[in-house]
């Protein structure tokens, strides 16, 4: 069987297994399947450009995964002026004015000679530059918290439309993924990982925290979205006309269009980056990242400057996951701080990853749909494994309910035994690079 | 001016909460550095590796309180601890056994193991959840408080109190006595010099005559002993949820990093240096200040230099600082 074959029916087979859902299920379960399966692809596609082309190892895919998600809170909600006119430009000054500390203390470690002086003069402009930021940042903070604090309290958007958001939330992972690759890249792997692994959780710590931001953890809800609303569908003569022709149910029918439109947008997100993807790995430019991969010594004695070519490709596929994640919120058309985990956002992205084979971008579109299908379906085929298994049991013995009550947590163990079956049997992952 | 008082204050606020914390970091840093010097990785599982064996610790302890077996004014915990030690060997050895030594005849690249040891993580976080639940378990008993606040005030007529705990002083016992054995270990036994042996020069330890398979089996037993007593002591003093000791990993990973991985003195020193900052500096200082500067410039604010759920950023930056002016560590450690 040839390679193609082999691929077109690995993706036959996961098809098939949503389609099933659909039939089993519902269709509205399934279109839901597809849709996370698709930002879960993207997101599997930015993590392959880091470890699949260059073998780095990010496991901040959840920071730069709720970066995006703010940033389409930043650009898809409304303003809220009362905000702006409390403190929001003086909030937007101290921040300022923290950045240009800290930019002063790196022009003065650079530009001084070495000495006691120069230790201490960064230390004090780092320590000034921190008390005056505060100063002027926390007043600003409080008052612009306090602006009817149950529905906003925070500064709002630019109230853009949204789809603009999903650049943008690629723009701040991108630039985070900068400030974190420049200390930790051209270092030990190891301490890159535990590098992106602090970031992320500093970045959600501070989406909870900061509410003049995007209202921490009471979540900004009710974004905009590029597709209609259920409610207006169901209003529109015409869409229910329609859909007492093909003899459907208009409720049920509405909810799907919506997914239809989600899935359409998503399927074309997804065809743009595959297509750059592959053209990328295909071109000279790929064929060297996967040079410096093998061996960088040889790439290095060739002219190649691996630490900045990793930087490169490090800022590529984290910015992919900022795009996917501020899709992920479009979808959800809300921002949830406190939902993300490293488990689901990090982990279960790099199972999709190996599993689908590392350097194949085929093969992480694969992974993230077979993933996400098996993410979705352990738990009530646990759970339904369980009765099956305790069905002999007395109903009401503690060990019955101990048993059903843990099925819900079947799904972390099977990831982990689904990635250490892989990478034991078939480290190459479903479809190997060629 | 107050200077007794602003020490009481910054004794009960800080040092003791700290050098508790510091503890259980150092301990668990100190299993992370013996997998990385033994086994050449750094190993993601051990978070969850402590929240399995606080569990089986856990489990045991319930089984004697359940049996009215009670040490008293101690916790029943440490009773049960050597269980909930052998149980998290055995199991670490079987993971051993089962997964990493595949990767070890392979010689695989020490980033395959940690991709590994990430499944490893998925698997025992399952597991945990799946025998105990992901709620929170309370599992300490015996007396509260070695010094209680109300006590120490009418003892000394200080108007600050000072609470110490026993969860506290137990860790901080507990630490100190694992410390001297595990130097006294690696130091002085033969099995510990042909592990450290091992550690510096993997192919003349082998020219030696040295094991290598029971080299790395003595490492893991050690490493779950370590991690079981983080473990408890983590989930005496503060409260035994298994997330938790996933975000511990941060931490303790930086404590690791900060000290120099492989060198166990380093890890004990970053566990100290971490656990120390990350309390300083969420702490609200207007008490201690209050007492120590004259009445009219005591300050209004909080003094609070971040808040505390920013604490993870503190173990970042120390690991950053590190990371960017000496990447080896403060006790330059391996560097492959």
């Amino acid at each position: 069987m040839s390679q193609t074959t082999k691929n077109t029916l690995l993706f036959a087979l996961v098809a098939a297994l949503i389609l099933l859902t659909g039939f089993e299920r519902s269709w509205n379960v399934a279109l839901g399947i597809v849709n996370m399966g698709l930002l879960s692809a993207i997101m599997a596609l930015g993590v392959n450009m880091q470890w699949g082309y260059a073998g780095l190892f990010n496991v901040g895919v959840m920071g730069f995964v709720a970066l995006g998600g703010l940033g389409a809170v930043l650009v898809g909600m409304p303003p809220v002026p009362d905000a702006w006119a409390a403190g929001g430009w003086r909030l937007i000054g101290g921040l300022l004015m923290g950045a240009a500390a800290i930019a002063a203390a790196i022009v003065a470690w650079k530009r001084l000679p070495q000495g006691w002086t120069r230790s201490l003069a960064v230390a004090a402009i780092l320590i000034g530059g921190f008390f005056l930021y505060r100063a002027v940042f926390d007043s600003a903070v409080s008052a612009v918290e306090a602006v009817n604090p149950a529905a906003t309290g925070y500064l709002g958007g630019l109230g853009l439309p949204i789809i603009l958001a999903w650049p943008v939330g690629g723009l701040l992972a991108a630039g985070a993924a900068w400030a974190i690759g420049k200390t930790a890249l051209g270092l030990r792997s190891d301490y890159l990982a535990i590098a992106t692994l602090g970031i992320a959780e500093i970045i959600i710590a501070v989406m909870k925290n900061e509410d003049w931001m995007a209202r921490g953890v009471k979540n900004v809800i009710g974004l905009p979205r590029p597709v209609p609303y259920e409610i207006d569908l169901q209003n529109s003569a015409a869409f229910t006309a329609r859909m007492a022709d093909w003899g459907v149910d208009p409720v049920a029918a509405s909810s799907i269009t919506v997914k239809l439109a989600y899935a359409a947008l998503f399927l074309a997100v997804l065809l743009i980056l595959i297509a750059l993807a592959q053209l990328a790995l295909q071109s000279p430019w790929g064929r060297m990242m996967r040079a410096i991969r093998d061996n960088e010594v040889a790439a290095e004695a060739m002219g190649k400057d691996v630490t900045k070519r990793h930087l490169q490709v490090f800022i590529l596929g984290s910015a992919i996951c900022g795009l996917a994640g501020a899709m992920m919120t479009t979808l959800d058309g809300q921002l949830t701080p406190g939902t993300y985990q490293p488990l689901r956002f990090t982990f279960l992205i790099w199972v999709m990853v190996i599993v689908g084979g590392s350097g194949n971008n085929f093969g992480a579109v694969l992974g993230g749909f077979l993933i996400w299908y098996l993410w979705v379906e352990v738990e009530p085929r646990g759970r339904e494994l369980i009765e099956l298994m305790t069905a002999g049991m007395a109903d009401g013995s503690w060990l019955k309910v101990r048993l059903i009550e843990s099925a819900a947590h079947m799904r972390l163990f099977v990831m982990g035994l689904v990635l250490l079956l892989v990478l034991r049997f078939s480290p190459r992952g479903l479809i190997p690079e060629r | 001016m107050d200077f007794l008082n602003a020490f009481v204050a910054l004794a009960n606020f800080v040092i003791i909460p700290a050098a508790s914390y510091g503890s259980q970091l150092a301990i668990g840093a100190l299993g992370v550095t013996l997998i990385y010097g033994i086994l050449r990785f750094s190993n993601f599982a051990h978070g969850d590796t402590m929240a399995f064996g606080a569990m089986a610790t856990i489990l045991v302890t319930w089984g004697l309180q359940g049996m009215g077996v009670s040490l008293g004014p101690v916790p029943t915990a440490l009773l049960a601890l050597p269980a909930g030690i052998a149980i998290t060997a055995l199991l670490l050895l079987f993971t051993d056994w089962a997964v990493y030594s595949f990767y070890r005849e392979q010689k695989a690249k020490p980033v395959v193991l940690v991709i590994v040891s990430m499944g490893v993580m998925f698997m025992m976080n399952g597991l945990v959840r799946f025998i105990i639940g992901p709620d929170d378990q309370n599992f300490a008993d015996g007396e509260r408080f070695i010094i209680n606040a109300r006590n120490f005030r009418e003892m000394t007529g200080l108007s600050e109190g000072l609470a110490f705990r026993t969860s506290q002083g137990i860790t901080i016992l507990t630490a100190i006595i694992v410390v001297i054995l595990l130097f006294w270990f690696l130091n002085r036994t033969r099995t510990g010099k042909s592990m450290r042996a091992y550690s510096d020069n993997e192919d003349l330890a082998l020219l030696s005559g040295i094991n290598p398979e029971r080299v790395v089996q003595i490492t893991w037993v050690i490493v779950a002993a370590l991690a079981t007593i983080a473990g408890v002591l983590y989930g005496l003093d503060k409260s035994f949820k298994p997330f938790t000791y996933f975000q511990l990993l941060l931490p303790i990973f930086a404590s690791a990093i900060v000290g120099g991985l492989g060198s166990p003195l380093g890890a004990i020193v970053g566990g100290y240096l971490i656990a120390f900052s990350e309390v300083m500096v969420t702490y609200a200082w207007k008490k201690v200040i209050t007492y120590t500067v004259p009445p009219e410039m005591a300050p209004d604010g909080l003094v609070q230099l971040l808040s505390t759920d920013y604490k993870f950023a503190v173990s970042f930056v120390i690991l950053v600082i590190v990371l960017l002016f000496r990447p080896t560590g403060i006790f330059a450690g391996k560097s492959v």
